[in-house]
């Protein structure tokens, strides 16, 4: 028997071949059951000898979702999660759509554990359940005396014991219960204790885990696309025989976004794509970052859609005693996830199948089946695991699914499509650049008694499918964490303006409070020295009204020493934001060097996340999010030039290194509510616990990102 | 045809010397334990050894590599580099996984040069390997917690 017979193992076993060898994967893994498999819902299936998989419906794309989301159902089924099996969902929205989306499978806005919750213990606690009654049945014993229990069920009385698997002939006849009753979260064993470890670290130390762009499939070809070098530029004439005169080119073809250069090879490929020769048109008015900051600067004079009023906020900026102004900026920022896009199509007549770390499984399924002119049900994704993804993979366009089939349908071969660095740094779907202007007012006492609040940016729900998301001009996106504002300042207006630009924009890690949190906890800082009140003391004042806010502002501070003097040359800065429904709070300390280097030095984070399922993974999840906002705080820029990025690769889109990672300390808040996000809610209060920071150190106030190496 | 020594086997492949090992690795050979991340010596995504030796493949045309010794991840063997996998996955370093091989390589090299490195020593081997998730505070205590079972014997 060949290794790599499929027919020949059963399914498990192939997948388990294939994903420790890293070769061709045959098959996404469904929930079809197996002779003699107990498959008791959607998520939970067991084997006559006991293995337990779990599918999970969401991309891992780093943030663990595939070791927290079997811990619920472990902890409801009273197995061990480390002998769980992980498969990933097919495309299919009625078993797995993310239940905070509605009909739409997909992972986003740190919603996965949080939409899961309870559906993922109801799957461990039915089939637990099942198992049970089976049992029961079997040893003809009331199931009042009878418990589950590491992968058994155990009669008390006697001391007999029944291993799931060899129950599971028995519990796939029965039906599964509707409310199987859950555990009382002071039952936990595993939802909110140490020591759970996550089930991927080996495979990916190893290097054996498997992304989109490890796919071989028989008479693969692999294709790259010339794009146009300028946002707006469409094609107008090309020349192929210069890339077809390469080895290894085999075909070169138009798809809507571009040429595709199509090559045995990644590296035959590239060479083709250098060679051919492509004529774009000209667009009228390319934006630069210089005339974008100029008109926006001009609009930030002229009223906008307003995104929330309260008191009078015109009138009583006329009548405080002390009046502030100032413009924020923060620029359009590039994902650039280690992974650049892939993917890998195979189209047949009636069929579609792509392989990638898919995060928008329903809309690029209903994408690719229009490329491909097949309806969306024609269409299976196998989900695989994605080498980061912050918001890139989610795109509405499908930009890079539709690239694949429509060159998979041009060459009638299966397609790897790749992305390359320079690709991904200048192509677009950028997290937007904003302008945020202020103006405020103090009264008497140094207290703020009006803020208001002007935001120019474009919307990213604008013109996409979700633009009916967009009310009365509003696009939510753009004022996240501003519109909320939590501070209790009696008149206080938010106003929003959307111009619109050719450049591509999307969400990227924590989407609106990426920019909002920056412009919004750096002005009250400034309203702080201004009024001569100390940080922590006027955001302690403001948010009576914001106990879980507070309480991770006050643990922040606690732990990071606040107040301690500093010797010269060192600052402390403190932020503290809600995203996710999870709140904050950040203290970043700071040294400035003779030249005006800036190091920082440590973080202290303080995180109230509801229960914190996996609480090393919400660690893993706040010290990544403050390194990821820490790249764009320090160095993160794309600026544009007569319409084109001028950044291409990590040497001019600087990202975080070793010798730049302060120590991070994470402090999580006990909690009894339910989990709310992690993987985007550690990114937004870093730049403004910076910044404010290296004004405690130097009086000087950063009003722009990047900051840069000195100050 | 060159003809190259990859994790102590013999392979022949048919490539045009200026191929960087990179893709000769992955597309040719189906070495997918060795990834692309910038194509430009940049991010350390790519790392081999050579002959023992941290290297680019990105960067390395393989026509240059007849008679050397490749090592990936796959190949990587020996005590220290068991100590660094195991403090890896006991600390759970990787959060995307896609940098991880090539920190793991360059980590090892590092151990078996130098068994008890500094903070600074652990910046300087592995400055240029980034990582997007930022799991650069595990991967240096992964480090420390190796070093420290390797009782100074390399
Ligand atoms: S891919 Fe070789 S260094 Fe980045
Ligand atoms: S673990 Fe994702 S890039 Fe390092």
């Amino acid at each position: 028997m060949s290794r790599f017979d499929a027919t020949a193992l059963g399914r498990r076993d192939f997948l388990k071949v294939c994903g420790a060898a890293g070769l061709t994967l045959a098959a996404g893994s469904t929930a079809a059951a197996e002779p003699g498999e107990f498959v008791a819902n959607a998520f939970v299936s067991i084997a006559a000898d006991g293995q337990v998989t779990v599918t999970v419906k969401h991309l891992e794309m780093g943030q663990g979702v595939a070791t927290g989301l079997p811990v619920l159902v472990a902890e409801e089924l009273e197995v061990d999660p480390a002998a769980i099996q992980i498969a990933y969902a097919p495309a299919d929205a009625k078993r797995y759509n993310n239940l905070f989306w509605g009909p739409s499978q997909g992972t986003g806005g740190s919603t996965a554990t949080a939409n899961s919750w309870e559906q993922l213990r109801k799957a461990g606690a039915g089939a637990r359940e099942m198992l049970v009654e089976a049992a029961a049945r079997r040893l003809k014993v009331d199931r009042a005396g009878l418990v589950a229990l590491n992968g058994e069920v155990v009669h008390g009385a006697s001391g007999r014991r029944i291993a799931y698997g060899d129950l599971v002939g028995d519990a796939a006849k029965l039906t599964p219960p509707d409310n199987p009753p859950l555990k009382a979260p002071a039952d936990f064993r595993l939802i909110g204790r140490a020591g759970v470890k996550r089930s991927d670290s080996k495979a990916k130390t190893e290097g054996t885990a498997v992304y989109g762009g490890d796919i071989r499939l028989p008479g693969l070809v692999t294709a790259l696309v010339a794009r146009p070098p300028v946002f707006g530029a469409k094609l107008k004439d090309f020349d192929r025989r210069p890339a077809l005169a390469l080895a290894g080119v085999v075909a070169v073809v138009p798809i809507s976004s571009g040429v595709a250069v199509v090559g045995t090879d990644f590296w035959s490929a590239h060479r083709g794509r250098e060679a051919l020769k492509v004529d774009w048109t000209t667009p009228a008015n390319p934006p630069s970052t210089e005339t974008i900051r100029r008109d926006w600067t001009a609009l930030l004079d002229k009223p906008g859609l307003v995104a929330r009023a309260q008191g009078e906020a015109e009138a009583a900026l006329g009548r405080g005693s002390k009046r502030l102004s100032a413009v924020y900026e923060t620029p359009y920022l590039a994902h650039a996830p280690m992974e650049p896009l892939n993917c890998v199509v195979k189209l047949s007549r009636d069929k579609c199948e792509i392989w990638t770390g898919c995060q928008f499984q329903t809309h690029d399924q209903a994408m690719a089946a229009k490329a491909a002119g097949l309806r969306p049900d024609q269409v299976d994704i196998h989900t695989l695991v994605a080498g980061g993804s912050f918001g890139r993979r989610a795109n509405p366009a499908s930009d890079y699914i539709v690239e694949g089939v429509e060159i998979a349908k041009a060459v009638g071969a299966p397609v790897r499509l790749m992305w390359t660095r320079e690709d991904d740094i200048r192509g677009g779907y950028y997290r937007p650049m904003f302008l945020h202007g202020f103006e405020a007012a103090l009264d008497a006492g140094g207290m703020p008694s009006a803020w208001r609040h002007r935001i120019c940016g474009q919307s990213i729900l604008d013109g996409g499918p979700f633009a009916a998301m967009i009310k009365d001009g509003i696009d939510f996106v753009s004022v996240e964490g501003a519109a909320n504002l939590p501070y209790a300042i009696a008149n206080l207006q938010v106003e929003l303006h959307s111009p619109k630009l050719s450049v591509p924009v999307l969400w990227w890690r924590s989407v609106g409070s990426s920019h909002t949190a920056f412009a919004t906890e750096c002005f009250l800082d400034e309203l702080a020295h201004a009024g001569g009140k100390d940080p922590l003391a006027l955001r302690r004042a403001l948010l009576a009204d914001h106990p879980r806010h507070l309480a991770v502002l006050e643990l922040a501070a606690a732990k990071s020493g606040w107040g301690e003097p500093l010797p010269p040359g060192k600052g402390r800065g403190l932020a503290v934001h809600e995203s996710f429904n999870s709140f904050v709070a950040q203290v970043a300390e700071v040294t400035i060097g003779p030249k005006g280097e800036i190091k920082v030095d440590r973080v202290v984070c303080a995180v109230d996340c509801g229960i914190a399922v996996t609480p090393d993974v919400v660690k893993a999840q706040m010290e990544g999010g403050i390194a990821f906002g820490l790249s764009a705080a320090l160095f993160g820029e794309i600026t544009l030039k007569d319409g084109a990025a001028e950044q291409s690769n990590f040497h001019d889109y600087r990202c975080l290194r070793m010798s730049e990672m302060p120590k991070v300390e994470v402090h999580i808040m006990p909690s009894a509510a339910a989990p709310t996000g992690v993987g985007e809610p550690g990114v937004p209060p870093i730049a403004p616990a910076v910044c404010n920071a290296i004004f405690a150190a130097t009086g000087k106030r950063v009003r722009k990102l990047p900051i840069g190496e000195k100050i | 045809m060159i003809s190259l020594m990859i994790n102590g086997e013999r392979r022949k492949v048919d490539a045009s010397p200026d191929m960087p090992l990179l893709w000769v690795l992955r597309d040719q050979l189906g070495l997918n334990f060795t990834r692309y991340g910038c194509g430009q010596g940049l991010c350390g995504a790519c790392t081999i050894l050579l002959d023992g030796e941290p290297v680019r493949a990105c960067m390395t045309p393989v026509g240059e590599l007849a008679g050397r010794r490749i090592t990936t991840i796959h190949g990587l063997e020996g005590g220290v580099a068991k100590l660094v996998k195991a403090a890896w996955v006991e600390l759970d370093v990787p959060q995307c996984g896609y940098c991880q091989a090539g920190q793991v390589l360059a980590a090892t090299v590092l151990l078996r040069k130098n068994p008890k490195p500094s903070d600074a020593d652990i910046d300087d081997a592995l400055d240029g390997h980034l990582c997007r998730c930022g799991t650069y505070r595990r991967i240096r205590a992964a480090i420390h917690l190796a070093a420290s079972r390797l009782g100074g014997a390399p």
